[in-house]
């Protein structure tokens, strides 16, 4: 199941009204539990394992993990086409915002709370990323190996502020390498 | 080179475009260095408000560079910056996905998602908190995240956005009363 794509692949013009607004709702940095919402859970266009791999090369290769994600997701889904719409679907609603609230911005900044209100915002979206961590956690907890490497992981990126590179490759490697060795059996 | 300023544009965020590794944010403080004090395109005090300004908007942070390239030539610069930072990464992700997919199926690319998954996992729970760190909110920011995810998962067809408009209004008015 986990790595069964859609028995139809959703249409070009499909791929890119959901980027589309993935790229306009993605306030406060939550954008990869957009991602997930829309193309996982929302519309079972990918697998679990599937997204999850996507996002970790998506993080190893240079460029925005978000823009990486979007060409996979694209790429996956419908080939060149399907990314070229995924990342222009992705960019061009930010591309007029951000350049209409610069434009608007001296006014902005006079407005009482906005920068309290967009701090709320922010903690908000950080939930939609807990919620993929606590279905992750949920999984890989059937499996000590994976465990081991996503706790492997927070530690050295987010307590120790390795590099991230690094740390994927390594870490990456013996999960991968325990995977293997489990076989592919159980999904 | 200053006479030619899409060209320069153009060398400076392509040249960011495949060091970007780990996210946008790596690149915050080279691209802060070039814009500042070796094109002076904009000033120390522009920047700030230009990254505010990249931070409240949707979409990546890295539109920051859209924004400067706008800041320096109008719509053509906001999209040959964006373009310049933006291509090459793709074409290289591009690749990488197509042999990727290519491979669908096969025991070690099985390995490889199942392998890579619980990494990723991590990689956000890391993100997650030091997002948490760089809020101002402190411990109210903590308390919105996971009411937000509460809220989410309880009521899985409740628009995102309005959980967002009650974490805006929660802090507005905790902020109102000087609670944070």
């Amino acid at each position: 199941m986990s790595s069964s794509a859609p028995a139809s692949p959703p249409s070009i013009p499909a791929i890119f009204l959901v980027f589309f607004r993935i790229g306009l709702l993605s306030f406060g940095g939550g954008v990869t539990g957009w991602v997930y919402r829309e193309v996982v859970t929302a519309r079972g266009w990918m697998g679990e394992d599937e997204f999850m791999s996507g996002l970790a090369m998506s993080q190893i290769l240079p460029g925005t993990n978000i823009s990486n994600l979007s060409i996979y997701v694209g790429q996956r889904l419908r080939g060149a086409w399907g990314a070229v719409a995924a990342i222009f679907g992705l960019f061009v609603g930010p591309f007029f915002a951000v350049i209409g609230i610069a434009s608007v911005y001296s006014r902005l900044k006079e407005l009482p709370f906005s920068d309290a209100a967009m701090e709320g915002v922010a903690a908000a979206a950080i939930g939609m990323l807990l919620i993929i961590i606590g279905r992750g956690a949920r999984r890989s907890a059937r499996d000590p190996a994976a465990l081991i490497a996503l706790l492997a992981t927070f530690v050295a990126v987010g307590l120790l502020h390795w590099s991230l590179p690094v740390v994927v490759v390594i870490v990456g490697a013996a999960s991968v390498a325990a995977a293997w060795l489990r076989g592919p059996a159980d999904a | 080179m200053r006479d030619n300023l899409p060209l320069t544009l153009i060398a400076v965020f392509a040249s960011f475009s495949l060091v970007s590794i780990g996210g946008g944010t790596s690149i915050i403080a080279g691209i802060q260095h070039q814009a500042v004090d070796v094109q002076h395109w904009v000033t120390a005090r522009d920047f700030v408000d230009l990254f505010a300004i990249s931070r409240a908007a949707p979409g990546p942070g890295s539109m920051l560079t859209t924004l400067i390239g706008w800041h320096v030539m109008g719509w053509s610069g906001a999209i040959i910056a964006t373009l310049a930072l933006f291509v090459p990464s793709s074409l290289l992700c591009y690749g990488v996905a197509l042999v990727w997919s290519r491979h669908r199926g096969k025991r070690w690319h099985t390995a490889l998602e199942q392998g890579l998954s619980p990494v990723a996992i991590g990689l956000i729970l890391a993100g997650v908190v030091s997002l948490l760190r760089v809020n101002g909110g402190g411990v109210l920011s903590w308390v919105i995240a996971f009411g937000s995810a509460g809220l989410l998962s309880w009521q899985p067809r409740l628009h995102p956005l309005l959980v967002f408009l009650f974490g805006a209004l929660i802090f507005a008015g905790a902020r109102a009363m000087a609670v944070v």
